[in-house]
């Protein structure tokens, strides 16, 4: 909302200056956006005279002007077609700045004719559109006086941004009224007297409202005028409406603006000569179309609020109004519209619609019911003021809508809720220069004004009382201590996720973020890409669905890295996935890539590809760091199809709960993403872990034995379709008493090794009990090692 | 005899002091002490002596064998000292050369502040409460007191899931206000959460990315009030931002679920480009609050008359970028590995009260 600070004055009586006003407008909750004040970029700029203007010897649209500013003369060479003698101009010096072209001007040579100066057109001089030509001020101006002085322009433009509940700020005299309760002056008297009509209108207008919305248009106030003449806007007008950045039409037109901006009272005109028979506020039927002042057609959906006369919909009530109908500069007979519109109506019609004008803007949030009548005298004063005519009695339909709002007010509530402590009988004096009436006694009967239907209590009411008083002075106050137990911050989920991170991050792992929403086509490769997950308005095509895995994104970003010249790339997320729109569907995960190599290149190390098993050792540590008992999970060879089919498994807890997916990705996902392989990757789903059930902070007691440990070692041949893990279970099971702990330190395939079969090397760690092992102790315990591995999965010591 | 001792004893003691090897040593005490060796061999010539002699003899062949053994052991511990020198000098490894110390990862700094957040919040007596980022319309909007037609809805910039068969719409939610909702909803005051989380909104520029990170507070209980916002508001940045006072400006502004409302900016200085907050003569717009609205309580079933509270909501990705001086919203999210290298966080860098809450 932006308007002068002379219009601001043509409603507040005020010595204040422009930095309190400022200071105050942020103080009460009108958050001062911006102040440009034209004066300080056209200061330099003078009233002027051409004493001669002849044609430019070598350029047959150049003139070349002899100008005087009252002290000098100086030679211009101008390209404007109104460039003659004796008008008076708007003119800049070498060494001014003229802000419309972006240009410093300097001495110059045109053609070979040194031209020192400029006659400035006003859009180069950043006031408005014109470029027809340069200025002609008028014949009086006053040659040699500074032209900002000359045309009033030393006037502030302050824009403020108005929150979605003052309505009443739309107009100037809302932000005056805020402004005088905040102290800074006093609120000028408006005239609101009625102009009285001299014939009745040939135009009438009914409402006809739905069982839907038997509100949607409460009022309309209607007046006719005749033998007007609509011609541009007188200058003070014009200049109103030009400082804050609207263009002037006619004075009709201006009018209505200019009443919308002052009291944020939206008004419509029309051209009576080219209605229709009546005006019907009625409720629009589906397909019914017009053509709106922004030229273009629109089509009704059937529940929009519209205006029409015999011939049609003339305009989206509150919303915009009909091409065929409005005022032009030919216009003599008027029909002025001063009209109460439902909010909510109003907001869908132009949502709906995509329309965005002034009057949308303030009906949807509501205008002053009880101005509609004040409304229309004002405009049809100013109407026969500056177009003459004569005005019809007004003619109506409708009520204005009662309005009776009564909140209960205890001045205690400003301490209590808002934290400052002052006497009550300052709450009241604040209410009452916002237009509050109070009455009675502690708790106050207060009625609202009818500008202020954002208050519907008492926290409004104390709002308004702390914002005028101002917030600066409530003071900090700390809150009451709380039992809080160490440790239940954070729910059991959030320190998963906390220690995950960690952990991975410790294992060379950079932790991205990365966007929750992917191309539909990429989340259909990881089983995603349901229907009830798309974005409706995506901001782009490729971001339209809920991810159903962080997987992809972390590759696209591992291609990006590697785009640029990594050779490797390890990336893990821990955030959610969406399985489906429910609050269940939305899963945490922690996934990881590893892409490219495999640590550094380094003299110590040799360098290999990433391999599936990096990517389970990440798993692995990650369900490890979110407290799963890992060793008790069963790995499944091959996982969801993402993965490559034979380089994948998941682990499990039990048969079905799968806590996690590892493996390389699969070439066919690899090839539709455009990543370059190798990449493997891992998923940990958080929310299958079990909760840690920890009744205690003890661990236990621990019994050590020194005893010593004894190392066995076999190699086993293996048929090639038998899992390792089954081996080391068996293995395991074998001795339950004596046997610890069973790694593979070997597994080879090849010359020596029958077709078909590994030979897999492990270390069985036996730690004796009450005495140490004899040799036959041992051998005993070998030959159940031996027997369960042939039991399990037929594996036969080597040879 | 006794000229036999003493010339056999310079004899060995010129071998020992001959020998340059272990080997050579060895030798020469094999040859004198020996079960065949020369000092040996005398001595066994003790028992044929006549007593007297033997008296004279005993003592003097003794004396030849310590004094031999003696020499033998110095010789070894020399010849010892001299063969470790010599291994030591041909195991020179150039220490100068680079280890491989493995890749080091790095947390977010979005999760590095959130820690920090619920760190000090923590201390404060607060929970961390979650809620879906696929939200109801009711959750985000009309529990909120944001019904569909109120104009704020379109300051949001919402996303839309597509309507389901009866044409309602899930929407991303837009802020984590509704946590404040599913919070009331569940749990009886006193409440006091934060919720941190991911948000969403159709914007992308330097400053705002469709999807961004917000972290929600709420207290509820009968007396709380705007002095104890503005309280909690204070502990927490200057918690945050390190310093040992902070000044807040409250500015009324308007947000449905809450009423008074006020955006909170905290002095700060710009100079030399870098957001230094505790002094300065600027002040920097940092979160919207207010009390909550009594129609949010209503619709959580609160009284209002008998509950009242706060709220608080603060983008977690502006608070990392003017403490720790990222410029470019969009690059939090794009996996960038130098990005992370250079504004990541070390595993280890766990924010404490005790140990500070930056590195």
């Amino acid at each position: 909302m932006k308007f002068s600070l002379s219009w601001l004055k043509d409603h507040l009586e005020t010595d204040a200056s422009l930095n309190e006003i400022l200071v105050k407008l942020n103080a009460t909750g009108l958050e001062v956006e911006g102040v440009e004040n034209p004066a300080e970029r056209l200061a330099p700029f003078t009233v002027a005279e051409i004493l001669s203007a002849e044609k430019h010897p070598d350029a047959d649209k150049l003139k070349v002007c002899k100008v005087s500013n009252g002290t000098d003369e100086m030679q211009i060479v101008c390209g404007a077609p109104n460039a003659r003698t004796g008008i008076k101009v708007v003119l800049g010096r070498p060494g001014d700045y003229v802000p419309g072209i972006d240009v410093k001007l300097k001495t110059a040579s045109i053609r070979g004719v040194e031209s020192s100066g400029m006659m400035c057109s006003y859009r180069e001089l950043e006031l408005g559109d014109d470029h027809d030509g340069i200025i002609e001020l008028a014949e009086d101006a006053p040659v040699g006086t500074s032209f900002v002085d000359y045309a009033g322009l030393d006037d502030p433009v302050i824009d403020v941004a108005i929150t979605p509940n003052r309505q009443d700020c739309l107009g100037v005299r809302g932000i005056a009224r805020d402004l005088a309760a905040a102290g800074l002056g006093t609120l000028k008297p408006l005239k609101t007297e009625a102009v009285v009509g001299s014939f009745e209108s040939d135009i009438s207008v009914s409402i006809e409202m739905d069982d839907a919305n038997p509100n949607g248009c409460p009022t309309f106030l209607g007046r006719k005028f005749v033998n007007v003449k609509n011609g541009p806007s007188p200058q003070w007008l014009q200049d109103k409406l030009k400082a804050v950045g609207l263009k002037p039409i006619s004075a009709l037109v201006d009018i209505t603006n200019y009443v919308s901006l002052d009291l944020a009272r939206p008004l419509h005109v029309y051209d009576a000569n080219k209605l229709t028979g009546n005006l019907k506020a009625r409720i629009a039927e589906k397909g019914e179309t017009f053509t709106a002042l922004d030229e273009k057609e629109y089509t009704a959906l059937g529940r929009e609020i519209v205006i029409a006369d015999d011939a049609g919909v003339q305009g989206f009530g509150g919303v915009i109004g009909g091409m065929a109908t409005g005022c032009s500069l030919e216009t003599t007979e008027v029909i002025l519209e001063a009209a109460l519109f439902d909010p909510v109506s109003v907001a869908f019609t132009g949502r709906d619609h995509g329309i965005i004008t002034d009057a949308r803007y303030r009906f949807e949030r509501g205008v002053d019911p009880l101005f509609v009548r004040d409304g229309i005298e004002i405009a049809s004063r100013l109407i026969l003021e500056l177009c003459g005519g004569e005005a019809s009695n007004v003619f109506s339909a409708g009520d204005v809508p009662v309005w009776d709002r009564t909140v209960t007010f205890r001045p205690e509530r400003v301490r209590t809720l808002g934290g400052l402590d002052i006497p009550a009988t300052e709450s009241i004096n604040i209410l009452k220069a916002l237009g509050f009436e109070v009455s009675g006694d502690a708790p106050f009967a207060v009625k609202v004004p009818s500008w202020r239907s954002d208050v519907e209590g008492e926290a409004d009411l104390v709002e308004d009382v702390l914002r005028i008083h101002g917030y600066d002075d409530i003071p900090s106050a700390d809150l009451p201590p709380v039992h809080h137990k160490a440790g239940t911050t954070l729910s059991d989920r959030q320190k998963k996720s906390r220690a995950v991170k960690r952990q991975l991050a410790t294992r060379g792992l950079h932790e991205a973020m990365t966007w929750s929403f992917m191309h539909r086509d990429n989340a259909k490769l990881f089983g995603g890409g349901d229907d009830r997950l798309m974005v409706d308005n995506p901001i782009s095509s490729d971001l339209d669905c809920m991810r159903p895995s962080i997987l992809p994104n972390l590759m696209q970003a591992a291609q990006r890295n590697k785009d640029r010249g990594a050779e490797s790339t390890n990336l893990f997320e821990v955030g959610p996935i969406y399985l489906d729109d429910t609050d269940k569907g939305q899963k945490l995960v922690a996934a990881g890539i590893r892409a490219g190599m495999n640590g550094a290149r380094s003299w110590q190390n040799a360098q290999r590809p990433v391999s599936a098993f990096d990517a389970k050792a990440d798993a692995e540590a990650a369900l490890r760091a979110a407290g799963a008992p890992v060793a008790n999970l069963q790995v499944f060879e091959g996982a969801d199809e993402h993965y490559h089919p034979g380089r994948s498994g998941t682990l499990r807890l039990g048969p079905k709960n799968i806590l996690a997916s590892f493996g390389e990705l699969h070439p066919r996902v690899l090839k539709a993403l455009d990543v370059d392989g190798p990449v493997v990757g891992f998923e940990v789903f958080l929310e299958q872990i079990p909760a840690g059930r920890r009744k205690s902070a003890t661990k236990g007691a621990l019994a050590l034995s020194n005893l010593q440990s004894v190392e066995r070692d076999f190699a086993f041949l293996l048929d090639n379709d038998k899992p390792v893990a089954d081996l080391l279970r068996a293995v395991r099971g074998a001795d339950k008493t004596f046997i610890a702990d069973v790694a593979v330190f070997d597994v080879y395939a090849g010359k020596g090794v029958p077709e078909g079969q590994r030979s897999v090397a492990i270390s069985v760690l036996l730690t004796p009990k009450e005495e140490t092992f004899s040799d036959k102790d041992i051998e005993q315990i070998s030959d159940k090692v031996i027997a369960a591995a042939q039991k399990a999965v037929g594996a036969e010591l080597r040879g | 005899m006794q000229d036999q001792i003493a010339s056999l004893k310079s004899s060995i003691s010129e071998q020992i002091e001959a020998a340059e090897t272990l080997d050579a040593l060895e030798s020469v005490r094999v040859a004198a002490l020996g079960k065949k060796g020369s000092v040996s061999g005398l001595m066994k010539g003790l028992g044929g002596m006549d007593p007297e002699e033997r008296k004279v003899m005993g003592p003097a062949l003794n004396a030849l064998k310590n004094e031999v053994a003696d020499t033998l052991a110095a010789r070894k511990a020399t010849l010892e000292e001299l063969a470790l020198n010599a291994r030591l000098s041909s195991e020179k490894l150039d220490m100068t050369l680079p280890v491989d110390s493995g890749t080091e990862g790095s947390v977010h700094p979005v999760s590095q502040v959130m820690d920090e957040i619920a760190e000090i919040f923590a201390s404060l007596g607060f929970d961390v409460a979650e809620g879906p980022d696929i939200e109801s319309d009711f959750h985000n909007f009309s529990a909120l007191n944001i019904p569909e037609e109120h104009p704020a809805r379109q300051d949001h910039d919402t996303f839309y899931l597509k309507p389901d068969e009866n044409g309602d719409r899930k929407v991303l939610r837009t802020h984590t206000s509704p946590v404040q909702i599913r919070t009331m909803l569940s749990k009886e005051p006193p409440i006091r959460i934060i919720a941190p989380g991911r948000t969403y909104r159709a914007d992308w520029d330097a400053t705002h990315t469709p999807m961004f990170h917000q972290v929600e507070g709420l207290v509820i209980d009968r007396d709380t009030h705007l002095g104890h916002l503005k309280g909690t508001l204070e502990a927490f940045l200057k918690a945050f931002f390190e310093v040992d006072a902070v000044t807040l400006r409250l500015r009324p502004s308007y947000f449905p679920f809450t009423e008074p409302s006020m955006e909170v900016d905290v002095q700060c200085s710009f100079e030399g480009g870098t957001v230094k907050v505790g002094d300065g003569n600027d002040w920097l717009e940092i979160l919207g609050s207010g009390m909550v609205h009594p129609n949010v309580l209503k619709a959580c079933n609160l009284d209002p008359n008998e509950y009242q509270g706060f709220a608080f909501g603060c983008g977690i990705d502006r608070l990392a970028m003017l403490k720790y001086g990222m410029n470019d919203l969009r690059s939090f999210f794009e996996g960038d590995v130098r990005w992370h290298q250079h504004y990541g966080f070390r595993a280890l860098d766990l924010p404490t009260i005790a140990g500070g809450l930056s590195r």
